[in-house]
This record gives C-alpha cells, structure tokens and sequence, in this order.
C-alpha cells in the first residue's frame, strides 16, 4: 500500500488540545501537520475595554503553567505605556518569582511529560516504578520552584502579588531564608539530573533554524533583553510588529508566525542557549559540556537536555537574588494613566512571549496584541515532523507515531497560550 | 487493576491551571498513582482507559458545540462529576463574551469567525449536566482537590465550607484591608477557599472563587459607591472570573450592560 497515514487524534503529554497527522504517499510526504483544536477564549476581545492594572490578572489565565510570564510581559508593557521603568531591587525581585516559574514549569516538562518519551514509558508514574529516585527528585525541584512563586507571589497558579509598577507587597529578607536552604539542595539536585539525562540516547536531527530570544547585556535572559538571532536580527520590543507576521495556513487550524520577509524560526530553550550561552554561569557552562551539549545547539532532541541546563541556571540565578536581596523602597512605583501604547515582553519557559496594548487617557485598553511562544514554533514544529518523516520512513507506523509526538514534546507546546491569539479555522476529521 | 477507583481528568475550555494543580501535589503524586487507577489524564499520560468511571475531574467551561456534547459523554460515563475551578463551575473569564454581542467580539480576534467551532456564551458544566460536588477557584487549592479524592476512597461526602473570604482572613489573623487602608475587597461576598491570599499580600480581594452562599453583594456596593466608586468600575469588579455566576451576574447588571 503506497498511502500511509500515521495519526494522533489528541496529544498526550502537552498542555491543551492539540493532533498531528502525517500522510505520506509513494514516499512522498504530503502532509505534516500539528493542529489546535482548543476551544478560543477571545482574550484580546475581552481585555478592551478593561481597567489597565487588570491585565496581568487577565492574561496570567491564559496560562495556568506560565502566568508569571503573562504577569511580567504585561505589567512590563503597561509599565512602557505608563512611562515608568522599576528600580534594581524591583526588577530584582520580578525575576526570582520568574526562576520560581522556570524551575517549576521546565521541571513539570522534562520529568513528567518527556522524559518517560525517552526511556519508553506512558507517563511519569510508570516511569516511577523503575526510575524512583530521579523521578522523586524531580518532583522535589518542582515543588520548590512553586514554593519560590508562591513565597512571593501567593500561590503557585495565577499569583496575586504582582501589579503594574512592582508588587503588592515586598518580602521581608527573613522571609526568603527558608526558601534559600531549599533552592541550594535543588540546585545540587538540578546537577545531578542534568547528569542523568544527558546520558539519554536522543534522536539525531540538526536543521539550520533561526534562533530566536531576548539577549541582555550582562545575565542570562529571563525577564528583559533585546530580542536577537543568529541571523542577524536586534530589536526592541517596539519594533516586533515591524519583524514579524502571522501567515494564515489554509489547511491548518492556526496561523503561523514568521519573520517578515523570512521563514519559520525557533523560540524558547534552544534558541536562549545558543544566543546566551557566553551568559550562562561556570558551573551551568560545564554541566551542559558534560551532557553532550556544544555551545550551539540545534538538535531539537537535546531541547530536554538544555531545560535541565536551564533549571540548574534558574536554582543558582534565584540563589544569587536572594543573597543580594534588599528590600524596596516601596513595593511599587505609582503612575498617572495616560494614552500611549506599550510593549513589553519576556522569556517564558517555552519561549519569548510579547504583548503589546494601547491604553486611553482614563486607563483603560483600547487594544491588546499578544503573541505567545508556542504560536511562533508551530512552523518549526511542522517542519521538524516533515524532516524527520523523509528521514524515517523505514520504521513501522507506531514508531513513527511515537517519535513524531517525542518530536513535538520537544517544544514542550503550550495549546492553551498559542490558542487565545490565534485566528483558527477548526477542522475535525 | 481490580478494588481501584477508576479517575478521569477532563479538559475543555480552560487555562489547564487546575489540573497543573493536581500534578502540584508533588509529596502526594505517587501515592495518589498508586491509590486510583488514574483512568484517563491526556495532559500526564500517553495511556487513555474507556469508561466507566468512578470520579471525573472536569477542568474548562462549555464554550463549543464539541464540548457540550462531551460533558453529555462524560456524564455518561462518570459516577461522580466533580467540576474544578472557575471556568467549570462558573464559565470562567472567557464568559465575558456572554455580556456582548457576540459577532463584533469574535470579529476583533478573529477575520473569518463562522468558521470558529464557539458558542456565542462560556457556560458552567452544571448548566448542562448534573453535577455532584464543585471545587471553586482561579485556580483551585490543590489541598481541596485533595480532600475531594480523599473522600472518594473513604465513600464519605468531601468537606468544604460555603462561609465568605473575611472568616479565612480571621482565622489567619489578617488586619482587614477593607476597614485599615479603605481597599475595595470582595473578600465580604466571596467563596472561601483560597486562605485569604490576597488580603494577607495587602491587596483586596478580587473574587476568584466567586460568590459566597446568599451574598449580601447589593450591601457591597453600597458601601464602595458611597466612597466614590462609579457604575463601570462597580459593574466590572464582578465581571471577572466568575462573571457568569448568579449573584455575581446580577450584581453588576445593576451597575451596567
């Protein structure tokens, strides 16, 4: 039979509805598709209308895994539109709550949703039964990260102490002390899985992507930075609009970002480490070199490897902030409404995530753009599958299916995010 | 797996933050793994078991005509239907559209909407089918998702109290925020459940677990119009997460359209 398709009707392992469909024929690929089939929420519809310190509340809903960087990407851009930029000690603080979130998020991902793809597993708690240890240990990092964002921010989902201009209220340092024991076990820990998955077989694949993150000055980035690639571009966030578009697919159910002009590109772990790796510290530096990873990495496959790099990065950034932690003056800075617009952005755990908002003399918002991560990687996505299809058509359908749903684990996609910005057509089969 | 309850996760319009509640129950994952046999859970696990089944989860408001017909399915085949969070119980943020005309609203996100499989309203899932049991929140607390499972292996009722924000607040010692420092707080009509976050960070409650049982909410605002409060501020602080919600609908139909 020359017609093969290889289906997964709803993906495992992902955060929200997404299929893939693969039809070949004669050898010939003829489709590679990674569809959406969430349910949209209207969010830049609902959002006008709404009082501008709402957004961060508002937007932290689209995502139950990422709100701190829905938080920070608007606080930020109404910060832009208000005229006001926070202090060190401020800014200090927004990004220990995000390595709360990084930790957390990056460590739900690798330990429970794709490293049982590499050892063979249904899910973590199968995986549990042989690889106890490390699963427990994963879980451990986890918890912390969510202690960390609840320390500051309430709770672990939808925090409520971040706001326009700072937070609510500030830690005391004593505060922080408990928390501090705790990140320094989980950065050892972090080490010791950045050992264990290195030592996973991944997949071989290299492809020639556009890498694309924010890139600051003197850290890592997390919550500011120009947004830069291996091509050339260096923007701020004013001018993303200018770089990039939305091209509607006709036979997908979403539209895809590209850079104008451009092609696909590729967002999130991959793409930070290979534009910061000179920003990682030593010891992040030298575990990444011990679990195979060059200082560029292009192999998909080695995403989980560069997560566990991340989370170790996030352990020691966090213990870092703590201990030149002082408190603000005050736990936010007061502005006046004005009309303007404004555009912030930040790196979320899977990705550059920017907004942008036009807000009215009275403080309210006249329109939202919001252009989250996993929106930007579906070309990506697509175009991973089709290489690694034309490359693996002697396995049988059920290890095609497997290592194409590995393949898209390695985004770690996020339907809930992508689905609230896009314009979808929603096709069932 | 014989002798273990059988529990479902479900999906359907939502942030996915409540079922991230349940894979944040770290110290308890694998006991509660070893415990149920965990049925069906798409966002943890490759494995997908039919029906029937002895607890449903369900995360996400009714918002398309392919989730009303599951929440029939999942009724179906479910013993116990337990909503979790805002979107579920109440029709979460994305009920705001209920308030609008439709069409002008799908139209400023999206060029071609006839094409969009969505409902013109977000419903509740009890709007639809019956329903057993509800956990309130944006999002949930995970230690109620806990006292719901809990209480499925011990054929008990799970406990969960119906009284306002401001008894949690008493109980944690919190100075009110309402009477100190004159910040509007919903905390007086608002579900318990959260531990009286927002209050204890200095900040009023903004009502994510929406309304309390009987809710004096005409009482609420009030009090906020006499200290300069206006209708479309009035009208919007209860149009939030759980905008769909009774008392809470009707409340800020009093302020405006």
């Amino acid at each position: 039979m020359a017609l093969r398709t290889v289906e997964v009707g709803y993906l495992a392992r992902v955060e929200g509805e997404g299929s893939m469909r693969i039809v070949l024929r004669d050898g010939v690929l003829e489709e590679a598709r990674f569809s959406i089939f969430e349910a949209p929420r209207f969010f830049e519809s609902l959002l006008r209308g709404r009082k501008l310190d709402e957004a961060p509340d508002i937007t932290a809903r689209i995502c139950g895994i990422c709100p701190v960087a829905y938080q920070t990407s608007a606080t930020q851009a109404m910060e832009s539109a208000l005229g006001i930029r926070l202090d060190d000690r401020l800014r200090a603080l927004r990004r220990l709550m995000f390595c709360g979130e990084w930790i957390e998020s990056h460590a739900l991902h690798v330990f429970l949703l794709h490293a049982p793809d590499f050892l063979g597993y249904d899910d973590a708690i199968a995986m549990a039964r042989d690889h106890r240890e490390e699963v427990e240990r994963g879980l451990k990092i986890k918890k912390i990260g969510n202690e960390l964002i609840a320390l500051l921010g309430g709770r672990a989902v939808h925090p409520i102490n971040a706001r326009v201009g700072g937070f609510h209220s500030a830690p005391h340092p004593r505060d922080l002390a408990p928390v501090r024991e705790r990140l320094a076990w989980a950065r050892d820990a972090a080490l010791e899985s950045v050992r264990w998955i290195g030592g996973f077989e991944l997949p071989e694949l290299e492809r020639d992507y556009e890498l694309v993150s924010l890139r600051h000055p003197e850290r890592y980035p997390i919550d500011e930075g120009r947004l830069v690639s291996n091509r050339g571009l260096d923007i701020g966030a004013d001018e993303f609009e200018a770089h990039f578009e939305e091209e509607q697919v006709p036979t997908s159910t979403a539209k895809h970002a590209r850079r104008k002009g451009g092609g696909a590109y590729l967002v999130g772990p991959m793409a930070r480490y290979s534009n910061n790796w000179d920003r990682l510290s030593p010891l992040g530096q030298q575990a990444a070199a011990e679990a195979g990873l060059g200082r560029v990495c292009r192999n998909p496959f080695q995403s989980i490897v560069v997560r566990a790099v991340e989370i170790l990065y996030a352990c020691e950034e966090a213990l870092r902030l703590i201990d030149s932690y002082e408190p603000p003056e005050a736990p936010a800075v007061e502005a006046q409404p004005r009309a303007a617009v404004g555009f912030g952005w930040s790196e979320a755990p899977r990705g550059v995530l920017y907004h942008r908002y036009e807000v009215d003399v009275e403080g309210r918002i006249v329109s939202a753009n919001i252009v989250p991560p996993t929106a930007q990687n579906q070309a990506s996505i697509e175009e991973d599958l089709r290489e690694l299809v034309l490359r693996n058509q002697h396995l049988d359908d059920e290890a095609l299916r497997r290592l194409c749903e590995k393949a898209i684990r390695n985004y770690d996609p996020c339907i809930s995010c992508a689905t609230h910005f896009l314009r979808l057509e929603v096709e069932r089969r | 797996m014989p002798g273990k309850k059988r529990l479902a996760v479900w999906k359907l319009a939502s942030c996915d933050g409540c079922q991230l509640s349940l894979l944040d129950l770290e110290d308890e994952l694998l006991r509660i793994a070893g415990a149920f046999e965990i049925a069906y859970f798409v966002e943890a696990s490759s494995a997908t078991a039919e029906g029937p089944y002895d607890l449903s989860l369900v995360e996400g408001s009714i918002a398309t005509a392919h989730q009303a017909a599951r929440i029939r399915e999942i009724r179906r085949e479910s013993r116990l239907l337990v909503p979790i969070g805002a979107c579920a119980t109440a029709g979460g943020i994305q009920a705001l559209r209920n308030f609008r005309d439709f069409g002008p609203f799908a139209t400023a996100v999206y060029p071609r909407p006839e094409q969009l499989d969505a409902l013109e309203t977000s419903t509740p899932v009890a709007a639809h089918v019956p329903i057993d049991f509800e956990l309130r929140g944006c999002p949930i607390n995970k230690r109620q998702a806990l006292e719901v499972l809990s209480a499925l292996l011990a054929g008990r009722t799970p406990k969960g109290g119906s009284h306002s924000v401001c008894i949690e607040c008493k109980l944690r010692g919190t100075v009110c925020v309402m009477v100190a420092r004159q910040l509007p707080c919903m905390g007086p009509v608002t579900h318990a459940g959260c531990g009286a976050l927002c209050p204890a960070y200095g900040r009023g409650c903004y009502g994510c677990y929406g309304p309390m049982e009987t809710p004096n909410t005409g009482s609420w605002s009030g009090w906020w119009q006499q200290r300069g409060m206006d209708e479309p501020d009035l009208r919007d602080v209860f149009r939030t997460f759980n905008a769909w919600a009774e008392a809470f609908r009707e409340e800020s139909e009093r302020h405006g359209s």
